[in-house]
């Protein structure tokens, strides 16, 4: 059995207070700018202040601080992003595993359509149209998700139909609405866990290259890769600026995806060819 | 085979069918699409000509058949900020992309397949648990920066290599290599498990058992049945591609069509955005089908499956 990952829990549960409680935390405004202090170096360079442990922007805004209330942004739109795109899949993948026919058939063909069509396509297009925000961002998001749910669970579920305890339902009269949410649904919620769990990272890649090319939550709000957007114009001068959100994004990536691997090994090892 | 082929065809023509669709009504009922598809500046008459193109004061079915009708003619509307049709823009920044997309592909497959091939025989191992690593460190981190760590590594502390734009062959280094890493991983895992798969099978104990040199077990009957499933990945990397285009053009500056997608969204170009965005549906259309077909002909089971 392999060992219970504690540094990748560690940075989890740092970054979630981080986020949770950010105004507590954070020694600076993440938006008031001090021209004075702009492109200040970590605290461990030659010309760094204590005042800014992790140096300013262009702006002269802490970078810490924006790197905490960050954190705040990458996991409301992970939870939000999961529980929409992921409560779709989650659906659809019931729907088509147990129904099957031209329902499964219909639905199929969506998803195989969705995994074809690169989501950030449709999330350029959504920011464009329905303008930025976080319900665009999540709904974007989302679209990224749904599809690799929807594919995982319906295998799932086609294996879950052939069982007795089904038929049993079956026989005794259970409406198929009541066999799929009773005796199905709760069946895949193990599955389910896994695939959240593996799905944060690529929810926190997602909304940062969103950010990145203008079309996340819009500015001033700090988040991940709006700061690495911002600092690539002085990554001459302060390289700081741009590497240090990068590595936060690398680090809790990382994070997540050590602890859906072992997640996955835990409760549901058949997925490890995902 | 035929029967393969036609519905792949199919399959690809519903999803330009969504594609458009989508195009469609986002821009059409998010807000007036005189004022999304014009400049500010336009006269009364420019609008008057686009309302009449469009069809926009005609019934919605019969503005959605003008749409595909123009489309199929060609006609995917005006760009903004270029003032020319957003068909000649795309077509012009093509050649760019595809400059660097080769180079991408032959970098990934370069490292991410005999990875997979040493981390598959040496499975649980010291090399196996390493070329994991990089795999997984591979995907947490942003590809946009990577290609601005590098930027800083070579360009501006070294100096290199040039930071940006198109020109000689020292412009290509950078872009490549953060498009080739963006690949690798998944070149890497899907070797590495369809090597394992194959190496169970009968003929490569039977090349075994035959006393062959492990080598020619491993590089030419394993790794040449193993490589068939990392063909699809191909489909699936067209996708991709050009998610990871839009990044690293953007990045370097590349005067690509990822930049031009880049480009219509931050100066809400949304003519221009909608004709990229169905080129390039229709660009993974074609690339899918392609693969597709060669992929049956590689391996027969498919065409009757």
């Amino acid at each position: 059995m392999r060992r219970v990952p504690w540094l990748p829990i560690v940075a989890i549960l740092t970054m979630l207070i981080m986020a949770i409680f950010a105004p507590l935390i954070a020694p600076h405004d993440p938006i008031e700018q001090t021209l004075r202090d702009r492109l200040l170096p970590p605290v461990w360079m030659a010309d760094g202040e204590v005042r800014y442990l992790l140096g300013t922007d262009t702006f002269g805004r802490d970078i810490l601080s924006r790197l905490i209330y960050g954190a705040r942004v990458s996991l409301i739109v992970a939870v939000l992003a999961l529980v929409a795109g992921g409560g779709v899949g989650l659906s659809i993948g019931i729907l088509a595993g147990y129904l099957g026919g031209w329902v499964e058939n219909v639905l199929m063909r969506l998803v195989d359509a969705a995994f074809t069509f690169p989501a950030i396509l449709f999330a350029l297009l959504l920011s464009v149209t329905m303008g930025q925000g976080l319900g665009t961002l999540v709904t974007a998001i989302s679209l990224l998700l749904w599809a690799s749910f929807a594919r995982v669970i319906r295998s799932e579920v086609l294996t879950l139909k052939q069982r007795d305890f089904v038929a049993l339902a079956k026989v005794r009269g259970c409406s198929t609405l009541r066999i799929m949410a009773s005796h199905i649904l709760p069946n895949v919620l193990n599955t389910f866990m896994v695939l959240v769990t593996l799905n944060i990272g690529v929810v926190i890649i997602a909304e940062a290259s969103l950010s990145f090319l203008g079309a996340g939550i819009p500015p001033p709000t700090p988040t991940w890769g709006l700061m690495v957007s911002e600092g690539r114009a002085s990554i001459a001068d302060a390289w700081w600026v741009a590497v240090i959100p990068g590595l936060a994004i690398t680090f809790l990536v990382l994070s997540v995806n050590l602890l859906g691997d072992w997640l996955r090994d835990q409760l549901d090892p058949r997925l490890r060819q995902l | 085979m035929g029967r393969f082929i036609a519905r792949r065809i199919l399959q690809g023509a519903v999803l330009l069918i969504l594609v458009t669709a989508i195009v469609f009504v986002l821009g059409r009922m998010t807000g007036n699409p005189v004022d999304m598809m014009l400049p500010e500046d336009a006269t009364a008459e420019d609008r008057e000509r686009l309302i009449r193109t469009l069809d926009l004061d005609g019934p919605i079915h019969s503005q959605f058949f003008t749409f595909v009708s123009n489309a199929l003619q060609g006609d995917l509307g005006t760009s903004i900020r270029m003032r020319q049709p957003a068909l000649d823009v795309f077509l012009s920044r093509l050649p760019n992309t595809l400059a660097i997309i080769p180079w991408a592909l032959l970098l990934a497959m370069v490292i991410g397949i005999p990875l997979g091939v040493i981390a598959a025989l040496y499975r649980g191992r010291f090399l196996d648990r390493a070329s994991g690593t990089i795999a997984v460190l591979g995907i947490a981190t942003p590809n946009f920066w990577l290609g601005i760590v590098l930027i800083f590594i070579f360009a501006v502390e070294l100096g290199w290599l040039p930071s940006g734009r198109m020109g000689g062959p020292e412009h290509y280094v950078l872009p490549v290599i953060t498009l080739g890493t963006f690949l690798t991983a998944g070149f890497m895992r899907l070797t590495r498990s369809s090597m394992l798969d194959v190496m169970e099978s009968e003929y490569v104990k039977l090349a075994r058992i035959k006393g062959l040199p492990e080598p020619v077990v491993v590089w030419k009957h394993s790794l040449r049945n193993a490589l068939i499933p990392v063909l699809t990945l191909w489909g699936v990397f067209v996708g991709n591609l050009i998610t990871g285009a839009i990044v690293t053009e953007t990045v370097f500056a590349w005067p690509g069509v990822g930049r031009l997608t880049y480009e219509a969204v931050i100066y809400r170009d949304f003519p221009l955005l909608q004709a990229v965005i169905m080129l390039e549906a229709v660009l993974i259309v074609l690339v899918n089908l392609v693969v597709d077909i060669l992929y049956a002909y590689v391996d027969p089971r498919i065409r009757y499956s």
